[in-house]
């Protein structure tokens, strides 16, 4: 059995994938059904962050390149789509091909330059990117610096506010992450995902059959951007706000974490990444004010203990249970 | 004129701190190749042992070395625990694991001490202003800051470049396999690396603590610039930390004071001060972003490194 960065083993195949969306598309029935009105509110954000972890996962699950600046592009969809807003410009076939372009440049603009390090300096030079766009944030004063800035209301579609129902919405966010999650996994079996794979492992290889792997790499880095971007678009109409922090460098961490827990390189890993993540953070601040002090070390264990992730671990558990059946 | 030679005094010792913290961060990278997120919270924990030493015996100097001590105890003390499981493993897992550890800290200073800033006060000696003609008055802890930087940056390259333990360091940062093979006990250098690179962390805090308020987070941004500054001088070169940290203290205490006076020109002066916060601040990663693009290794990259 492959190791457990490996991806399109069998296990990461197509029916979690159809279960997830199925379960997922059943939540406002069944929350509607209930009169458990939150759900729907609590499943939009958790399919939002999976949205922006599965926009990591591209590069850093499948492309190697540990990126610890993601969090700029949702806030600069963020901010693309609440500045919009604020402007009277807010429709979604305004603000969303907006969001996507501004993320989109940002990232192959910097993308020019962070993937000619790699290693080390590829982490850092994110990281630094990443504090641009966060400044970049604050310097916005007319758009409320520091403090953020509270939107008037949610994007409309052709002038109506079809948006502001929740279940609309819902289904809207729903939609993205379905289809961001049948691209990439289309894409990640397709000669791109191929290409990128193949360079995470040795990219001088690739080099040498005649890949551009600048090329390749700098079109999952646009692609991930983008997603991203559109998380931030969904962020900022989901909140009726925006802030710096949306940008923030522990954003950068908090998403590597959930593409971590959730297995690097498996597509639904990243969504069971940031349900867990949510899960952790909405019980541990039932605990205490002070949740990070129990967040920080589980990290800290879950790292020393484990390798690649929860689904690493399924794995290695089925593999037990294989009676260590190769295939 | 004037102006010009404050904030030039003003970014000489903010980069001489940067230096302070960058070159512990860049000894860790280079010889150990493991990414140390965790070393921002060391120059908090600096400024808070400090607050509390100095505190305690009120006074600067003992509260000082007790601080320092203490900062290198904690540094060996996470060393041990879990650093050491994570030189092997991936950066990705040294990122998150170190990152968890900025969590814990941050929040755990804020349960300990609260979430309020301390403030730490001047030592007596080093205070009132020293006159620099034309009236211009210079507080004498910011040279003290600026000495002692300086007398450390000195000790250092001493070390460094003249001495065994820096000839191990140097080979250790061109090739730390090949040291191993070569009969050295490479752990051992690595916790002596280690513990004199939060040390000097902890004593950037320390200093910092009586001119900038102690509060939790405080090390994130000063870990993020540390970053810049080792990536502009190039990982693992000591030489290439100092060159950065000057490089980035000085443009950015002078982007920051002049571009709100640029920014006056446009508009009225709070929107000024607060674009002109976020503008300047975006200066030494455009820098970084240039450096890097003309010289992917940095200015001065170690010699021999692989």
């Amino acid at each position: 059995m492959s190791g457990p960065l490996v991806l399109s083993s069998k296990r990461s195949s197509f029916w979690p994938v159809v279960v997830l969306c199925l379960g997922l598309a059943l939540v406002p029935v069944v929350a509607v059904l209930t009169k458990q009105g939150h759900w729907i509110s609590l499943t939009t954000q958790m399919m939002i962050l999976a949205l922006a972890a599965l926009s990591l996962d591209l590069i850093l699950g499948i492309g190697g390149l540990l990126s610890f600046g993601h969090a700029a592009f949702i806030g600069l969809g963020a901010y693309t789509t609440g500045i919009l807003i604020q402007e009277g410009k807010g429709d979604v076939l305004v603000a969303l091909p907006m969001s996507l372009a501004v993320s989109g440049l940002f990232a192959f603009l910097t993308g020019i330059i962070a993937l000619r390090t790699r290693g080390v300096v590829f982490i850092m030079i994110t990281l630094a990117f990443g504090q641009m766009a966060y400044f970049a944030a604050q310097a916005l004063y007319a758009y409320g610096g520091d403090d953020g800035l509270t939107l008037d209301g949610r994007s409309t579609l052709f002038g109506l506010k079809l948006l502001s129902n929740k279940i609309v919405f819902y289904y809207l966010t729903f939609a993205c992450l379905a289809g961001c999650l049948l691209l990439l996994q289309r894409l990640s079996r397709a000669r791109f995902g191929r290409v990128l794979l193949g360079a995470r492992d040795n990219a001088v290889r690739m080099e040498s059959l005649g890949y551009d792997v600048f090329r390749v790499r700098l079109m999952a880095y646009v692609l991930s951007g983008m997603m991203a971007g559109l998380a931030g678009f969904l962020l900022a109409n989901h909140t009726e706000f925006v802030s710096p922090a949306y940008a923030a460098w522990q954003r950068s961490g908090d998403l590597i974490f959930m593409v971590i827990i959730g297995g690097v390189g498996s597509l639904w890993g990243a969504v069971g990444g940031a349900l867990t993540y949510l899960l952790l953070e909405e019980g541990l601040s039932g605990l205490t004010e002070h949740w990070k002090v129990i967040f920080g070390p589980l990290i800290i264990l879950f790292v020393l203990l484990t390798h690649g992730g929860i689904e690493g671990v399924v794995g290695r558990f089925r593999d037990l249970l294989d009676g260590g059946r190769h295939d | 004129m004037s102006l010009l030679a404050i904030q030039v005094l003003n970014g000489l010792q903010l980069g001489l701190l940067m230096f302070l913290v960058a070159a512990g961060l860049t000894l860790v990278f280079g010889v150990m190749d493991f990414i140390n997120l965790a070393h921002g919270v060391q120059y908090m924990m600096g400024a808070y042992l400090a607050a509390t030493f100095i505190g305690w015996t009120g006074h600067f100097v003992i509260g000082l070395g007790m601080a320092l001590f203490g900062i290198m105890l904690f540094g060996l003390l996470l060393e041990r625990v879990m650093f050491r499981h994570l030189y092997a493993r991936s950066h990705l897992d040294q990122v998150l694991a170190t990152f968890g550890l900025i969590l814990f800290l941050n929040q755990g200073v804020k349960m300990v001490w609260g979430a309020a800033p301390l403030s730490v006060p001047v030592p007596e000696w080093f205070q009132g202003s020293v006159l620099l003609g034309d009236g211009i008055l210079y507080p004498v802890y910011r040279f003290v800051i600026i000495g002692s930087g300086l007398l450390m940056a000195l000790v250092l390259w001493l070390v460094v470049e003249k001495t065994r333990l820096g000839m191990l360091v140097r080979a250790g940062a061109s090739n730390a396999t090949m040291l191993s093979a070569l009969g050295v006990d490479v752990r051992k250098l690595f916790m002596v690396i280690f513990a004199f690179g939060t040390m000097l962390a902890g004593f950037a805090g320390a200093m910092a603590a009586p001119i900038l308020s102690v509060e939790p987070g405080m090390g994130d941004q000063v870990l993020i610039l540390a970053f810049v500054v080792i990536v502009i001088g190039g990982i693992g070169s000591i030489r290439g930390a100092f060159a950065g940290a000057l490089l980035v203290g000085l443009i950015d205490t002078l982007a920051r004071s002049y571009s709100v006076d640029v920014m006056r020109l446009f508009v009225g002066p709070a929107a000024a001060r607060g674009i002109a916060n976020g503008l300047s601040s975006m200066f030494i990663y455009l820098l970084m972003a240039l450096v890097l693009f003309l010289r992917p290794d940095g200015l001065f990259p170690a010699r021999g490194r692989t």
